[in-house]
């Protein structure tokens, strides 16, 4: 009943002819900017923007007041590995739409389409905190997977922030595996594939008169690629080892592409090329295990190493079992710091970091004048394993802290109640 | 039907004149020719042995017994590969190796009920890879301790998140997976050398979709109807077996030279002593109503089934999980990653725990959950004192220790810090409740086996050899 309260209190907000301001007072402000941390600050948010944050705020009288007593308050969090409006339920192929195959072409699969708002992992993501995703595609076997998309947890019916915000793809012995089986034929392929999209570009006219030489991915591919190429877009490149990421460092300099290493377990070890090189990783810092022969140097001190050789960090949940569970990227963050990464560090890595990476760091990731209001307040610590948020603001809104497993939990808390659960 | 009768009749005799499961009493029944006194139980025996180690004692702790209680600026003295004493103000032996633990945090020493590790090693292979025998629904007749390789890095991995026993199990595909081992997690170079001594094997067994999904093609079972019918016809099977085996003893007996055994059957043999109570049933279960059917079976064959693993619905299902006496091993927030697992909750552990007799664990099903069980056990906790369940941090620490030891039927030996247990202990450089909480030194019957700071007391396994040097990040 308080939620379906709440549900119109909102309605009432976004139809309202003035502007909604909302003032979160007392709080232990984490802006993730260069002013730190403010104590005693206030966060100003009028309709779905931040306005002021800071110690001298003046409150309207009209704003609605959320006193967090001292507590935290940080930016909304953003989980950049997830399949978030894509994935319902694991292992129901109908109910889940990030994997492709059986098309000729792959990396033109654009993964938005796919997006279900209604999904009920998005207010079981929201309620702790994460706000935006980045959800994305998984490659069955091709060289380059797909497009991922920016999205926004809020109550929506458009839950699109950036769509076509990325092009994935893998490297390594299983990427290989798939191309026939050793890397070097895989690299080939890359670079072929990048010369044949920048061909394709120039040669459009002979394309459509069959008169091109062959290429060796689908026109729709090598469209897909041409944002990439011309630095538009990322190319979030699956790898672990080492020596792998050494090549492609070499391949994205030729060809002047802004690679992103995703899962990344080695790059420690190749830290200050990738510092060099202006490479962005994301790391799951619990990963520790030579799972195969591209992890055999694992290590959970990944992220403050990378953090000390000045490597952008990005910690999000990379693990196949943690799809569910994009949640969870606060208690990766903190194993980060429990192996040395600075606090601030952790927090930057699922805010700001993830923002910059994305393209949507002048809207989203830090709690300063000019962004969207995503805006968290926390029990306390946000890292910490029993502490949650209170209050989720998504670009102002304040969200609902309900979703189907607390309904599901208030059924059976009492096994002695006499209704029928299927009354309750 | 009237056969199945007597020979549960048969069984039962039988099982009452076995009840001295000691090794004598073995011998002796061996002599007089029955089956299920003349196999030998015990082929592979456990050759681990603690070394001797320093009287110690951990000064200045904020204790967590594993049973239960705390003790502020504690105790714990280990002598003779015991817990010898845990107090406030313990007079330390003369000679005694004194550890300031103030400051610290010290616990009992972590058990893992669901572990795949040595048999679902790192790297992950095929050629390494020996979880399931994924070849017929029923396979009651492999052991889980003739896969496991004592060389997994992931063992390493597991102390250092302060693990001291695990219990390893063969997967989830099948009906009757096979038997189960209980290892300590010491460095050894055989299974032999880890296998707890005196622990009893498990049989795994599994509900649901996993069974359905891997046999659906290949002559089934394809639904949890054919599941359960599986299940009912190896029980059958197994009390035939002993039926016959029993008839063959009788005429033993009576000096019958033409007595011929019945041919040995090592799957119906593990069935028939899981039947009898001497394995534990140890059942991989997600949906409460399954669960509901699994212990209405149990009672239909007259055996108990320890622990339902992974219960993702337990929460739904806790009075009845409780009433029957088995313990519910869980994840802190696993769920949607198949249908069975939609409705997971996180307040499930809490609300296992809850029943009146609840019987709660915090288990992995993970080399990487493994290393960190105590975070798992403080998300449950958390979870459910939101919802005013009251949970002490001594109270949850149960679900990662006692419990287990007893699902186990180990708590006569290890699982908490009451003097006389096996010196399991782990000493953690603070609150184990908090992300930024580590394991600083683990005990393992009082042998400092993991120690943070001395990279020579830090597993490297052969695997790791050569790639890495003792002591290497890790």
């Amino acid at each position: 009943m308080r939620v379906f309260l709440l549900a119109s209190a909102i309605f009432t907000w976004s139809v309202s002819a003035h502007a909604e301001t909302k003032a979160i007072i007392n709080g232990t402000v984490h802006t993730v900017t260069e002013s730190g941390v403010l104590t005693n600050a206030t966060v100003l948010i009028e309709d779905d923007m931040i306005v002021a944050v800071g110690n001298d705020v003046d409150v309207p009288d009209d704003a609605t007041v959320i006193d967090a007593g001292g507590r935290p308050v940080t930016p909304g969090l953003i989980n950049v590995f997830s399949k978030i409006g894509l994935l319902e339920v694991g292992q129901v192929n109908a109910a889940d739409d990030y994997s492709f195959s059986g098309a000729p072409f792959s990396a033109a699969f654009d993964v938005t389409p796919g997006l279900n708002p209604e999904s009920v992992l998005i207010p079981i993501t929201r309620v702790d905190g994460v706000t935006r995703a980045v959800t994305i595609p998984s490659g069955r076997g091709a060289v380059f997977a797909g497009l991922g998309a920016v999205v926004h947890l809020g109550v929506t019916d458009d839950m699109v922030v950036k769509d076509k915000a990325a092009q994935y793809s893998a490297f390594g012995g299983r990427a290989a595996d798939a191309m026939g089986g050793a890397r070097g034929g895989l690299a080939v392929f890359m670079r072929q594939a990048f010369e044949d999209a920048l061909h394709f570009d120039k040669n459009r006219r002979n394309f459509d008169q069959n008169r091109t030489r062959d290429y060796v991915l689908h026109h729709l591919d090598l469209e897909a690629l041409l944002p990439v190429l011309y630095g538009e877009i990322s190319l979030v490149v699956d790898v672990n080892r080492a020596s792998d990421m050494r090549v492609l460092i070499a391949m994205a300099d030729d060809y002047n592409i802004r690679m992103v290493f995703n899962s990344a377990r080695e790059a420690w070890k190749v830290a200050t090329d990738l510092a060099e090189a202006n490479i962005a990783v994301i790391i799951d810092p619990s990963n520790n295990l030579p799972t195969n022969f591209d992890n055999i140097y694992a290590t959970q001190d990944n992220a403050r190493l990378l953090y000390e050789a000045g490597v952008k960090t990005i910690v999000a949940t990379t693990s196949f079992n943690d799809l569910n569970n994009p949640r969870n990227v606060t208690q990766l963050a903190g194993i980060a710091v429990a192996n040395g990464l600075p606090f601030d560090a952790a927090l930057a890595a699922i805010t700001r970091n993830p923002a910059e990476v994305f393209g949507i760091g002048d809207d989203f990731g830090t709690l300063e004048v000019g962004k969207e209001a995503d805006v968290v307040v926390w029990e306390g610590d946000p890292l910490e394993l029993v502490t949650l948020p209170t209050h989720v603001f998504i670009k102002g809104e304040l969200m609902p802290m309900d979703n189907r497993q607390l309904r599901l939990r208030d059924r059976y808390k009492d096994l002695n109640n006499e209704t029928p659960m299927q009354y309750r | 039907m009237r056969r199945v009768l007597l020979a549960a009749t048969a069984m039962v005799a039988v099982w009452s004149l076995t009840a001295d499961h000691s090794a004598s009493a073995q011998t002796e029944m061996s002599a007089a020719g029955q089956l299920l006194a003349s196999v030998n139980r015990d082929p592979y025996p456990s050759t681990y042995a603690p070394r001797s180690a320093p009287v110690t004692a951990l000064v200045g702790a904020t204790i967590l017994d594993g049973a239960g209680g705390l003790v502020e600026n504690g105790t714990v003295i280990m002598a003779d590969n015991k817990v010898m004493a845990v107090g406030v103000n313990l007079s330390i032996p003369d000679g005694a190796a004194v550890v300031d633990a103030a400051g610290k945090w010290v616990t009992s020493g972590i058990i893992d009920i669901h572990s795949h590790i040595g048999i679902g090693p790192v790297p992950n292979t095929g050629a390494s890879g020996d979880v399931n025998e994924a070849t017929a629904p029923n396979t009651a007749q492999v052991w889980t301790e003739h896969a496991v390789w004592p060389q997994d890095p992931a063992f390493g991995r597991a102390i250092a998140g302060g693990i001291t026993t695990q219990h390893i199990s063969v997967g989830s595909a099948n009906l009757f997976g096979g038997r189960t081992v209980v290892v300590k997690n010491v460095p050894a170079r055989t299974t032999q050398g880890m296998k707890f001594p005196g622990a009893k094997q498990g049989l795994k067994m599994a509900c649901g979709e996993n069974p359905k999904r891997v046999y659906g093609s290949k002559g089934g079972p394809s639904t949890r109807m054919a599941n359960f019918a599986g299940y009912r016809a190896g029980w059958y099977d197994a009390l035939q077996y002993q039926y016959d085996w029993d008839l063959y003893d009788a005429k033993v007996q009576k000096g019958d030279p033409a007595a011929k055994p019945p041919k040995r059957d090592l799957k119906k043999e593990t069935l028939a002593l899981a039947l009898s109570g001497e394995i534990l049933v140890q059942m991989h279960c997600y949906r409460g109503d399954e669960m509901a059917l699994v212990l209405d079976m149990a009672k239909e064959f007259g055996y108990h089934v320890s622990t339902f693993h992974h219960a993702v619905e337990g929460y739904k299902v806790a009075d009845l999980l409780a009433e029957a006496g088995t313990c519910g091993a869980m994840w802190a927030d696993w769920w949607g990653f198949k249908l069975e697992s939609f409705d997971g909750i996180r307040e499930n552990i809490a609300l296992v725990d809850a029943a009146e007799n609840g019987c709660a664990i915090v288990h992995s099903d993970s080399n990487v959950g493994i290393q960190r069980l105590n975070q798992e056990a403080a998300k449950a906790m958390a979870a459910g004192n939101r919802i005013g369940l009251n949970i002490s941090k001594a109270h949850a620490w149960t679900w990662l220790s006692l419990n287990p030891a007893k699902a186990l039927q180990l708590d006569d030996k290890t699982g908490s810090l009451e003097p006389g247990k096996m010196a399991d202990v782990v000493m953690w450089d603070g609150d184990p409740f908090s992300v930024y909480t580590k394991a600083e030194r683990v005990y393992i019957d009082g042998v400092l086996t993991y120690d943070r700071d001395d990279p020579e007391k830090q597993f490297l396994s052969d695997f790791e050899v050569g790639y890495a040097k003792q002591g290497d990040l890790k």
